[in-house]
């Protein structure tokens, strides 16, 4: 009884794209999943359980892949284990895979999360009925844009937030090879003469849609301990929370979720961080539009709510601010909706590992990473750190 | 491990359609019973837990709006998995032992109805080589019977004696859909449906909802005068492909079963999930269980087959025997994919 320490040991990801054509949906979490496993030194045959997660199976076509997938993730007599909880799905399958271990249950868990959405056309199958709701939303953007205008109507930040958020994230993606979008020439201009697609939410303010996967290999104290003293850095699970809301309720407050809010408090006091911005030294977030960053800076206790989009136009959050934010170029450059989630605690885990490459923040000991999904009401969070808990 | 009980279990009852009611009004009820027999509301668990799948709701997110059955404000910890509630109550097992939280809250639901089953579970397939031929589930498990006969594993007399008892059981189960008493040489004289299954053979198709509460250590104690205990739990998957298994076998539950301890202690009842009459057949050899086990007491699921909660009613069904003191050590055994692909056993027992 009691938790077990549990590290990232390895972790993976599929170079992302609008199509993967090269690759079968089999081939892309392999592709994520072999990088994992050789990242850690290991071979499919060390892995004791497979835990998967995906966002909706309509997006594929295919009802629980899983099963198919099985083979391809070598899981033959192992355990596999399936997660769906809507866009925070890739960060609570790396919460459900790390309580394996925290559990003592067993040694090496490798996670997995994937999405393929070349396969249908993900706007449409994001505009969902809501009920009791006229039907007059496309995508995901038509969901939110509401919440962002009352953001912006209850911060007072000016208009160009947003388009500072795109221009940081696009040109953090430039260092990240995996990113999906790579777009050198991108300009505050050129974003702002972006097509306005859903007010306030231009074109150039929106996450892509990519196939893409990744995979993170979680070992025991003591498999992150030998990791440790071969010299490959293992990122600690300091905490992992998660929070989720109802669809229809009065006291929900979309901009500032309480669910989020619960979640962080939750998870900073696992990992023993009371001041977020000083005890934090970069964080990932899901940022799927721009205004995401400083809605979810307030709603994380990185700012008091009302002032997030300051620390945006201060450059705080930029690669060399004092709170990096979205360091890998986040979901605005990639966006695989199963795997974002999980991208973000891969982040995190880089960061904490030193293997970040150009997109390496200097020291970084302690990172946060952030998933969230539906209509903002299912969180994902887990604190990381280089030092053992 | 940290003990663990399942101290609450509740199912509406199974029906071929459930037209009148959407998925979120069919499940409040078994959620809110299984929560009002031990006197608890949603504030009470700790942690919750479902586990639905959007191909049968017909919709992207389905289990978005049945989380609002539960009625979970302010914010719960909460999680779901595209898999039967019994992968959802193993999460919660997992969670539990993690020793933060002491109760949890899983559900799970589903209604086949809307669709043609054995055809949308085509979509469980592999896409490029399986999928487009459309193989129904039903002929998919009629080459396993085949395979199994084939193998002189049994007869097709083994498989008519599994229909009849458990629908004869199943008299005695107020929850279940198909409740007869036929005899074996009148299920016998009924034509192949696909050979070599008769309907008889075969589940029916079924919409309901199930719910259990989980509690741990003292919380259990307090809640009911006997918890039924989770001594073992485990879950293995084999490949889809079935030129790639023995299909006369079922290996994954083999290797659950050992991991979940069943032979380290004499089995009471044994609830297994099969749809099909012989897996049943298949699965009491993999859990190596003796004759004098009392085997599907509920009608099981030929009688009864509520896709994604037919696992975890197996599970609530031995909880209940453990419970009511007609039973002292029980396996639950739930399955995933075609043909016994994934397969979870839990082992539950009472206090001595």
């Amino acid at each position: 009884m009691g938790k077990d320490r549990v590290a990232v040991v390895g972790i993976g990801q599929t170079k992302h794209q609008a199509t993967r054509g090269d690759v079968s949906m089999a081939g892309l979490v392999r592709e994520a999943a072999s990088r994992a496993l050789a990242d850690a030194q290991m071979t499919w045959a060390d892995v004791d359980a497979v835990v998967i997660g995906k966002a909706p199976d309509f997006f594929e076509g295919v009802m629980m892949p899983e099963l198919f997938l099985a083979d391809a993730l070598g899981a033959t007599g192992k355990p596999l284990f399936r997660v769906h909880t809507a866009g925070s799905v890739g960060g609570s399958t790396a919460i459900v895979a790390s309580q394996l271990i925290q559990a003592g249950i067993h040694e090496r868990v490798l996670t997995v999360a994937f999405e393929k959405q070349s396969e249908s056309e993900a706007m449409w199958a994001l505009s969902l009925p809501i009920p009791f709701t006229p039907p007059l939303h496309a995508g995901a953007g038509g969901y939110f844009a509401p919440h962002i205008r009352s953001y912006i109507r209850r911060s007072g930040s000016p208009d160009h937030v947003g388009m500072l958020v795109a221009l940081k994230d696009r040109q953090n993606g430039l260092k990240n090879p995996y990113a999906h979008l790579h777009e050198p020439d991108i300009t505050f201009d050129s974003i702002k003469d972006s097509m306005m697609l859903w007010d306030p939410i231009r074109y150039a303010e929106t996450c892509p849609s990519s196939d893409g996967a990744c995979a993170l290999v979680l070992g025991s104290e003591k498999v992150a301990e030998a990791a440790a003293a071969e010299g490959r850095q293992p990122a600690w699970i300091k905490g992992t929370a998660m929070r989720s809301e109802p669809t229809l309720s009065a006291e929900r407050d979309t901009v500032l979720p309480l669910g989020g809010a619960l979640c962080a408090a939750d998870v900073y006091k696992q990992a023993g961080i009371t001041n977020p911005r000083k005890d934090v030294d970069c964080v990932e977030m899901y940022v799927p539009f721009s205004w995401f960053e400083p809605m979810w800076l307030e709603n994380l206790g990185f700012a008091e709510p009302g002032d997030g989009w300051k620390m945006t136009e201060e450059g705080a959050t930029a690669l060399d601010g004092d709170l990096p934010v979205n360091m890998s170029g986040g979901v605005l450059c990639t966006n695989p909706i199963g795997a974002s989630g999980m991208l973000r605690f891969a982040e995190a885990a880089m960061q904490v590992r030193g293997t970040a490459g150009d997109h390496q923040v200097d020291g970084a000991r302690t990172a946060v990473g952030h998933a969230y999904g539906g209509g903002s009401q299912f969180f994902a969070m887990w604190v990381v750190g280089a030092d053992k808990p | 491990m940290r003990d663990i009980a399942v101290i609450s279990f509740a199912q509406t009852p199974a029906r071929r359609k459930v037209a009148e009611l959407n998925e979120v009004e069919m499940l409040m009820p078994a959620v809110h019973t299984a929560l009002g027999q031990v006197d608890m509301t949603i504030d009470d668990i700790g942690f919750t837990c479902s586990g639905s799948t959007d191909y049968l709701a017909g919709v992207g997110f389905s289990f978005v709006s049945t989380l609002d059955s539960v009625g979970p404000w302010p914010p719960i910890q909460e999680s779901h998995v595209e898999m039967d509630g019994a992968w959802a109550l193993y999460e919660a097992w997992v969670k539990l032992q993690l020793g933060e939280l002491d109760t949890a809250l899983v559900y799970c639901y589903s209604k086949s109805s809307p669709g043609d089953l054995p055809m949308v579970l085509t979509r469980q397939l592999d896409p490029i080589l399986t999928g487009p031929l459309w193989p129904d589930s039903v002929s998919l498990a009629a080459v396993q019977a085949q395979a199994w006969l084939d193998a002189e594993k049994g007869t097709e007399e083994d498989m008519a004696a599994v229909a009849a008892r458990s629908r004869r059981s199943a008299l005695d189960n107020p929850n279940a859909q198909l409740a007869w008493d036929r005899s074996v040489e009148d299920h016998l004289a009924d034509g192949y449906h696909i050979a070599p299954l008769r309907k008889g053979d075969c589940p029916p198709i079924t919409d309901g909802a199930a719910a259990i509460v989980l509690a741990a250590g003292d919380v259990a104690r307090d809640k009911v005068e006997r918890p039924a205990w989770i001594r073992g739990i485990d879950h293995r998957i084999e490949p889809i492909h079935l030129g790639l298994r023995d299909l006369t076998v079922s290996a994954s539950t083999r290797i659950a079963a050992s991991k979940a301890g069943v032979a380290d202690g004499p089995v009471d009842v044994a609830e297994l999930h099969a749809p099909f009459s012989h897996q049943e057949l298949i699965l009491r050899e993999a859990l190596d269980l003796g004759d004098d086990v009392s085997v599907n007491p509920s009608g099981g699921a030929l009688a009864a087959n509520v896709m994604m909660a037919a696992g975890l009613i197996r599970i609530g069904e031995v909880a209940n025997r453990i419970t009511a003191g007609e039973a002292n050590r029980g396996v639950a055994h739930a399955t995933s994919g075609p043909c016994l692909q994934q397969n979870l056993v839990t082992v539950l027992e009472g206090d001595a």
